[in-house]
């Protein structure tokens, strides 16, 4: 008699694509707000973008029971830095126990694909990649999700970084001013949406710069 | 014999350990359907339990109210939703016996089912059930749902099971802020209608519930005026003789 086999799966992709793209002085981290199960859709207008600092913006796509429980843990994490060092986490600090977090479940991973988005302690605009288990890198701009396979190569095309191979290292942010790499997210967005089934309905841009963080809304395709 | 040592090595949790998981449903319920609507919230579902193909069970109760705010539908596994009453039971008197004046809303409730859900499936063993949990708290309406696995969202409108791909698209279509009840009412009648119509585990028994303000109330049972009357009907096997 054979072993009865689970027929039910821990995991669940709910889809959606998330960018973030680091400027001289600005961060900029957008997401769509769809969530999907298979080929339905189950919400229009659901966050993928969370705060984590004051400097700080993380926007994640995948297994979205994963990435809130992700989310909960950093935030309490960081109450716990924010009482035992009297200050906020810095980017770069956030970006380390983000990574050490996601290790931490190496054998029965968080299916969740991040970018993390910010400013660091200089004030320059900081933006660090993960996969599901913690590997990461800080670099220029990038993005994650269903519609990551039709955005990064058009985001390589505008703002192809140096290679992290030069030796002195050069600077990854981009060139671009703010508003335009604004409308390079929207513009990215607005072509994935049309190949990509799961991206779509809205994009919510969160920008933080010097003045703090501002969000905007931007209507997408919903079909 | 082969491969299903190779199967059996795939496994990620020991085969003792099956015997106190959950692999199956085996009475399960069908859609729960909700909407946000001017005074609160208004749900229905139907009052089957399915045991396989068999309906076993026709006066199921899928809708319980929950604490002083909230109320909760659910579908799929009824022992499990029993369970979660108890779970509930036990959360509802803990927060009475702090007797503050303090008691949890809906969106209290849904964050704890929300943790209740994705800690049983962390383990392997979830709880079979997709719940739809609606409320209004101090004015403010709130309808969410969680899944198995526990992924969970909040929305004006909510289905479970198959009622996701059928009633979604009509409460897309036809909601609006500030639904009278009756508007809301017929609203949700169509869409229970077309499950009936439909899903082969709906049942022509269903209650409808509504939470205000005021507090809950739990229709008694009904049923809704179906129409066969389809000129197709009639002599079915008009086109092609000696089927049935």
């Amino acid at each position: 008699m054979t072993k009865q086999q689970a027929n039910w799966s821990p995991y669940d992709n709910n889809g959606g694509s998330c960018v973030a793209i680091a400027g001289a002085d600005y961060c900029v981290v957008a997401a769509d707000t769809r969530m999907s199960t298979g080929y339905s859709i189950l919400t229009r207008d659901y966050s993928k973008i969370c705060k984590l600092a004051d400097k700080c913006v993380m926007a994640s796509s995948g297994f979205q029971a994963d990435v809130k429980a992700l989310q909960k843990l950093l935030a309490a994490r960081h109450l716990i830095y924010q009482q035992q060092h009297n200050k906020q986490m810095s980017c770069p600090a956030m970006g380390q126990l983000l990574s050490n977090t996601l290790y931490y479940k190496r054998f029965f991973p968080y299916y969740s694909f991040n970018v993390l988005g910010g400013l660091d302690s200089e004030g320059k605009g900081c933006v660090f990649t993960y996969d599901a288990v913690g590997s990461y890198e800080r670099v220029g701009y990038s993005s994650q999700g269903s519609g990551s396979t039709l955005i990064m190569p058009f985001l390589d095309n505008q703002l192809k970084s140096p290679s992290p191979l030069l030796l002195p290292a050069l600077d990854a942010v981009t060139p671009l001013s703010e508003s335009e790499a604004v409308d390079l997210v929207k513009t990215v967005f607005a072509s994935a949406t049309e190949r990509d089934i799961y991206t779509g309905d809205k994009l919510e841009i969160v920008v933080l710069n010097a003045e703090g963080i501002r969000r905007e809304y931007i209507e997408l395709r919903k079909d | 014999m082969d491969s299903n040592q190779a199967a059996k090595q795939h496994s990620l949790v020991g085969s003792e350990a099956d015997s106190q998981r959950t692999l199956y449903p085996y009475v399960t319920g069908t859609s729960v359907v909700a909407l946000k609507y001017k005074d609160g919230i208004l749900m229905a579902a139907d009052m089957g339990g399915s045991y396989g193909s068999t309906l076993r069970y026709k006066s199921v109760e899928r809708l319980k109210a929950v604490g002083k705010h909230s109320l909760l539908g659910a579908s799929g596994e009824i022992s499990d939703f029993q369970e979660i009453l108890r779970y509930l039971d036990e959360l509802i008197l803990y927060d009475n016996m702090w007797d503050d004046g303090n008691s949890f809303g809906p969106k209290e409730v849904h964050s704890y089912l929300t943790r209740v859900m994705y800690n049983r499936r962390n383990k392997f063993d979830p709880l079979w059930n997709s719940l739809v949990l609606g409320g209004v708290k101090n004015g403010q309406k709130y309808l969410g749902m969680v899944s198995m696995i526990g992924v969970n969202f909040e929305d004006n409108h909510v289905a479970t099971g198959f009622g996701n791909h059928l009633a979604r698209p009509l409460l897309r279509d036809e909601w609006h802020e500030n639904l009278s009840f009756e508007d809301g009412v017929k609203l949700l009648e169509k869409c229970m209608r077309v499950l009936l119509y439909r899903d082969r585990s709906a049942i022509n028994k269903l209650q409808i519930a509504k939470i205000t303000e005021e507090g809950v109330t739990i229709s008694p049972p009904y049923a809704l005026k179906t129409f066969w009357g389809f000129s197709a009907f009639e002599n079915p096997t008009v086109g092609a003789e000696g089927s049935w």
